[in-house]
């Protein structure tokens, strides 16, 4: 017999190419039997050098390239970047505008979890449930159409303002759609609440305490998870001071609170859609910007996946002289790789999955 | 064609691989999975091995380190194979060319069949693209056919030499006793 001191180890590669993950990393996995021991992940599959890019163009070029660091987040991207601008410029942003950047925020978020929640049951092999999320998140697709012409980099943000405005009719339109994606997400969340194929592979997988987390320093749904009650639209940016909500956090710390972490969050995200249609104001949604940015700034927004920091340095003319990015999920892949060892290989897809990894915002 | 050729057609199963792009181009190609636009009414499935796959979708510019991942997984899929290259940075490298990092498109790596431009490109474009591979696949078939390349997609033909099967009677001079009594003792 072989004593279990002495169990053989083998080393199994995950990616660059994978079924369940889309982006390329590659973790290898240094397993004893089905265990994973150790984890070791390697990046540098999707790294372009967009940093470096933005100190090559002119500051409102630098837009169209930052937005395409991530294509789910992008409009993130560019609300951070040009609120950062905008705080270093002194720029006094339209009423309007901020409200308009409010609503294509929470239907990128809206559409993102619901990405995010049909490649969570993809990972665990619930593929109908996979197509139930993403049937929905088409409504929010539509939307996006509408209102800018694209489906996904939407493009709409630029420094002092909105590059679009959105008419009233439209926004009746958003409300009500807004109900329709409740009604729907009433029918699935009950099959990720209490389905037990779906208890099963996420109830007690991947703990991550509080203390961890915050040592770790998790950020966004990952975070909230274990409790640390930590969303930076609380810091009031845009027009989020004006709207009703309160950060939603979970305790456990497993994968089922943080699916029920980003669940709980769509709901949000459609009462502020609501408030934000019902209380928007009428004017400009643009201003003129004549400035030229001097000096460093630090701008952070709360992203679907969690907190998304901009450091910009301009030197008084067109091209900024730095732009440094980090990304949430590069927060977040510490406590990735402390949650893996000790789970069965099985396990691993759902594991990564929980975190909500996107390799082409860490790598830029 | 005949009836036979008609029956061996497949219905094209593809493997995706991102290669550097920003995750717009792949989650609309996700999206073509799904049910509004479902491809696999026609058959098409996406498959997680390139030695099940007929057509390869790839999305991004390449660059320096996954180019020998782009290679590897384009050597493993069997002939016929098509490649369609997704979104303006799998085309010419859009907006990521003047990257250091960046190579430039998909087609300074491996040859590419099918250009489906857009930043990023829309479900119905990037179904297009896969109808417009197929019939570059059916060329490529017909002309292995003509280079008389054995079509791996259909069975050996009956005119091909038989296999001699080595007879014990014929040749072998002592037969080999082969005792059924259980009795025996060895």
């Amino acid at each position: 017999m072989i004593n279990s001191e002495q169990v053989p180890r083998s080393t199994v590669p995950f990616g660059p190419q994978h079924p369940v993950l889309p982006e390329p990393i590659h973790i290898k996995l240094i397993l004893e039997d089905e265990k994973i021991v150790e984890a070791i992940p390697a990046i540098g599959y999707v790294h372009r050098g967009l940093e470096k890019l933005t100190e090559k163009k002119d500051m409102y070029k630098s837009i169209f390239i930052l937005e395409r660091i991530c294509g789910i987040c992008s409009f993130m991207h560019a609300l951070c970047y040009c609120q950062g601008l905008e705080n270093l410029m002194e720029i006094d942003v339209p009423e309007r505008a901020k409200y308009l950047r409010v609503i294509w925020g929470e239907l990128h978020r809206t559409h993102s979890h619901l990405l995010w929640l049909g490649l969570f049951a993809d990972a665990f092999g619930f593929e109908s449930l996979f197509y139930e999320c993403w049937k929905i998140r088409e409504k929010i697709l539509d939307i996006m159409e509408a209102t800018s012409g694209a489906r996904v980099i939407i493009s709409t943000n630029t420094i002092g303002g909105t590059r679009r405005d959105i008419n009233s009719d439209m926004l009746e339109h958003i409300k009500k759609t807004t109900y329709e994606i409740e009604e729907a997400l009433a029918y699935i969340d009950k099959v990720f609440f209490d389905d037990n194929t779906v208890l099963v592979r996420t109830k007690g997988v991947g703990v991550l305490s509080k203390k961890d987390a915050y040592l770790l320093g998790a950020v966004g749904p990952t975070g909230r998870g274990s409790g640390l009650p930590q969303d930076l639209r609380t810091t009031n940016y845009a027009a989020y001071g004006d709207l009703d909500f309160e950060p939603i956090y979970e305790t456990d710390g497993d994968c089922y609170a943080r699916c029920k972490v980003r669940i709980r969050e769509l709901y949000q995200s459609q009462k502020l859609l609501r408030q934000a249609i019902d209380q928007m104001p009428e004017g400009e949604y643009a201003v003129k910007v004549t400035q030229k940015p001097e000096g460093e700034v630090v701008s952070r927004v709360e992203q679907p996946r969690g907190e998304c920091m901009y450091y910009i340095r301009g030197n008084g003319t067109d091209i900024l002289e730095r732009v440094r990015v980090r990304t949430p999920t590069f927060a977040n892949i510490p406590a990735l790789v402390h949650m893996l060892p000790g789970h069965q290989l099985c396990d691993l897809p759902v594991l990564v999955l929980s975190i909500d990894p996107c390799i082409s915002c860490t790598e830029r | 064609m005949g009836l036979f050729d008609k029956a061996a057609q497949k219905s094209p199963w593809i493997i995706h691989f991102d290669c550097n792009s920003c995750n717009g181009c792949d989650i609309e190609i996700l999206a073509c999975l799904t049910p509004l636009y479902d491809v696999e009414r026609f058959g098409v499935i996406n498959v997680g091995n390139p030695k099940h796959a007929d057509i390869l979708i790839v999305s991004g510019a390449v660059n320096q380190k996954n180019q020998r991942v782009l290679k590897n997984i384009y050597n493993e899929i069997p002939e016929p194979k098509a490649v369609i290259a997704i979104g303006a940075c799998g085309c010419t490298g859009g907006i990521f060319r003047e990257c250091y990092n960046v190579m430039g498109g998909i087609d300074t790596v491996i040859p590419v069949d099918v250009y489906v431009p857009g930043c990023s490109p829309k479900p119905e474009a990037i179904i297009d693209g896969v109808v417009k591979a197929l019939g570059k696949l059916e060329e490529k078939r017909k002309k292995m056919k003509e280079k008389g390349e054995e079509n791996p997609f259909l069975p050996e033909e009956f005119t091909s030499e038989l296999v001699e099967i080595p007879s014990l009677t014929s040749e072998t001079k002592e037969p080999v006793s082969v005792s059924h009594n259980p009795e025996e003792p060895k």
